[in-house]
């Protein structure tokens, strides 16, 4: 409220009229020049990694770091899934499996909570969420040393779960849930569920689910690159390498790379195979979380 | 369970269970149902850990004699006052601090350029620029900092030329090589999370200062940031957050640059102390640096909350 007022104010003041189009035409070339200049910034360096993923070690450092030589992409793969058993394959699936059921059940946690505070009165709603806004502003870092801790003690460290089982909170994802569920689920509808026999959960996961597909897209969406991109919580839980997730795994033989110089270009195809997946993702579903993180900003 | 089904069938069914002097909450099994599961996972994951990690930072280590068996006793206080003797620890502190004042602004102001000049009117191919700043969020902190780290080496890089008269990686220059990394990363995100905010104004907004004859740059200046302070605020909040979990980036560095220290962020410090293994110790530094970040993020929350009310 306090915003529209000051909007408002700053409207009346003198305005000054602009100067035509000669100057947009300058402004035009202006942003133009800008955003290309920063798009070379945002993607030279992927553009890099790919040209790199395509070389054998030796034009890797003696040819044009920028443009293609010899096409080896398919044969650094195959070398790369070779590689110590077909490790780095593992860690993909471990990342997936992380990322993919971890950020699932995340989203139908979050979801089902977020909607309960939306559309249920309860006593200690306000109190409730108050704690879980905290929990938004307490990062998953600085989770990962207790959690360690405490998974020691019931022997749960270095295992699938110990990763698996703190990925499934998702405070943001209740504070996206409920603020959009209040504004895209109507009273009426769960109201004309209720006079039609149907139970709550029912209409929970027929209806109410269904109008808030945006949010809950969101939110997985952010989980998942959340967990995806983790790396604290794996470091301090995990010993063994066929449980790494694939950003863990790479770490590990960046840091090998004086002893085992091999280990280069498996790094460097690695990293370009382990983003794909999530640049596609982003841009499948773009006009899904577009739509969903609006809704976190603007309240 | 039984009885909460039962609730939850009769309260569907709208029927009224008789009412008993002080008003039910109604549904009360379907809130059970909804906000159950989150509220556990929260407790096991969130609240216990912290508890924990406060009683375990509350815990020193006694032995009897030179030889006798380790023994965990209450402390009290004694872990804090090792913390705050720390040096090392208090460097990170102040190391992380400084690399927000610096980049933190810096970010969020390109965030904001881009994200207004997606929205104005000027810019053509739109669609291209938002997916092209938006990609690097796609990427790992880890990988992102492998692969900066490949670009700033001395002889992979394919700015060679650059790179060999900069040394990219010297102690003097290695923190704001990484809040470069960190930058790309996470422009786009914001970029995009301001120009949501920038969509959901309402176009007749802008009409009066057009008909005054405002120029593109006087709305943005005068109606478009101030109407987006809110989102620009979550950002800041976030990237306050995350600048003192700073943790990835530098420790992927240190296979790049001898001058990252295994204590140079505090998350790092955690991380080395526990596995010396002093857990009690780590456990004293997780709990301050937790208050930290909660201390500021929430103070910058009310700060921007009184002058938006001003």
């Amino acid at each position: 409220m306090s915003l529209l007022t000051r909007t408002a104010g700053a409207t009346a003041d003198d305005l000054k009229p602009s100067r035509g189009p000669r100057e947009s035409i300058l402004s035009r070339g202006a942003a133009l020049v800008v955003m290309g200049v920063f798009t070379l910034y945002f993607l030279v360096p992927i553009w890099w990694l790919f040209i790199a993923s395509t070389k054998d070690r030796g034009d890797l450092l003696t040819t044009n770091a920028l443009w293609f030589s010899d096409w080896n992409f398919f044969a650094n793969v195959g070398d790369l899934f070779a590689y110590n058993d077909g490790v780095y394959l593992r860690w993909l699936v471990n990342s997936l499996g992380y990322a993919g059921i971890g950020a699932l059940l995340a989203t139908v946690v979050a979801g089902m909570c977020g909607y309960a505070l939306a559309k249920y009165r309860f006593r200690g709603r306000e109190a409730f969420f108050n704690v879980v806004l905290g929990g938004v502003l307490v990062p998953a870092t600085a989770l990962a040393l207790p959690l360690f801790l405490l998974f020691s003690q019931v022997n749960l460290t270095n295992t699938f779960w110990a990763v698996l089982l703190p990925s499934i909170v998702s405070p943001f994802g209740v504070y996206l849930s409920r603020i959009y569920a209040a504004a895209s689920v109507p009273d009426e509808l769960i109201e004309a569920g209720r006079i039609d026999g149907a139970g709550e959960v029912r209409t929970f996961f027929t209806i109410s689910m269904r109008l808030m597909t945006p949010a809950l897209i969101t939110v997985f969406l952010f989980q998942f690159v959340s967990i995806w991109n983790n790396f604290f919580l794996p470091l301090i839980m995990l010993r063994s390498q066929e449980l790494f997730p694939v950003t863990y795994g790479l770490y590990s033989w960046n840091t090998q790379l004086n002893q085992i110089p091999e280990l280069r270009t498996y790094v460097l195809v690695g990293s370009f195979l382990s983003i794909v997946p999530l640049i596609v993702a982003f841009l499948l579903l773009q006009r899904f979380w577009r739509g969903g993180l609006g809704t976190g900003s603007v309240k | 369970m039984t009885a909460t089904e039962a609730l939850v069938t009769r309260a569907g069914r709208g029927e009224r269970p008789a009412k008993p002097p002080r008003r039910p909450t109604p549904h009360k099994g379907a809130i059970a149902i909804f906000a159950g599961p989150f509220g556990v996972l929260f407790l096991l994951f969130y609240l216990i850990p912290i508890g924990y990690a406060v009683w375990q930072s509350l815990l020193v280590v006694q032995r009897d004699g030179t030889y006798g068996a380790p023994e965990q006793v209450f402390g009290g206080l004694a872990q804090y006052a090792l913390v705050f003797q720390n040096a090392p620890f208090w460097e990170s502190v102040g190391r992380v601090l400084l690399f927000g004042v610096v980049q933190v602004p810096i970010m969020l102001g390109l965030a904001l350029l881009f994200a207004l000049l997606l929205d104005s009117p000027v810019l053509k191919g739109k669609k291209f620029f938002r997916l092209a700043f938006f990609a690097p969020y796609a990427v790992p902190g880890v990988i992102a900092a492998i692969m900066w780290g490949f670009l700033y080496s001395p002889n992979l890089s394919p700015f060679t030329d650059v790179t060999r008269t900069i040394d990219f990686l010297s102690p003097e220059l290695v923190l704001w090589s990484i809040a470069n990394v960190v930058t790309w990363v996470f422009v786009g995100y914001n970029m995009l999370i301001i120009y949501s905010a920038l969509l959901a104004i309402p176009s007749e907004v802008y009409e009066a200062a057009r008909l005054d004859g405002a120029g593109q740059v006087r709305i943005a200046w005068s109606i478009k940031i101030p109407m987006v302070a809110p989102a620009l605020v979550l950002t800041a909040v976030f990237s306050i957050i995350g600048t003192l979990q700073l943790l990835a980036e530098p420790q992927v560095f240190r296979s790049f640059s001898a001058a990252v220290s295994s204590t140079y962020t505090p998350n790092m410090t955690i991380y080395a102390t526990s596995s010396i293994p002093n857990t009690q110790l780590a456990a004293a530094f997780s709990v301050v640096l937790a208050l930290a970040t909660f201390a500021l993020s929430f103070t910058f929350l009310k700060i921007t909350q009184r002058k938006a009310a001003q």
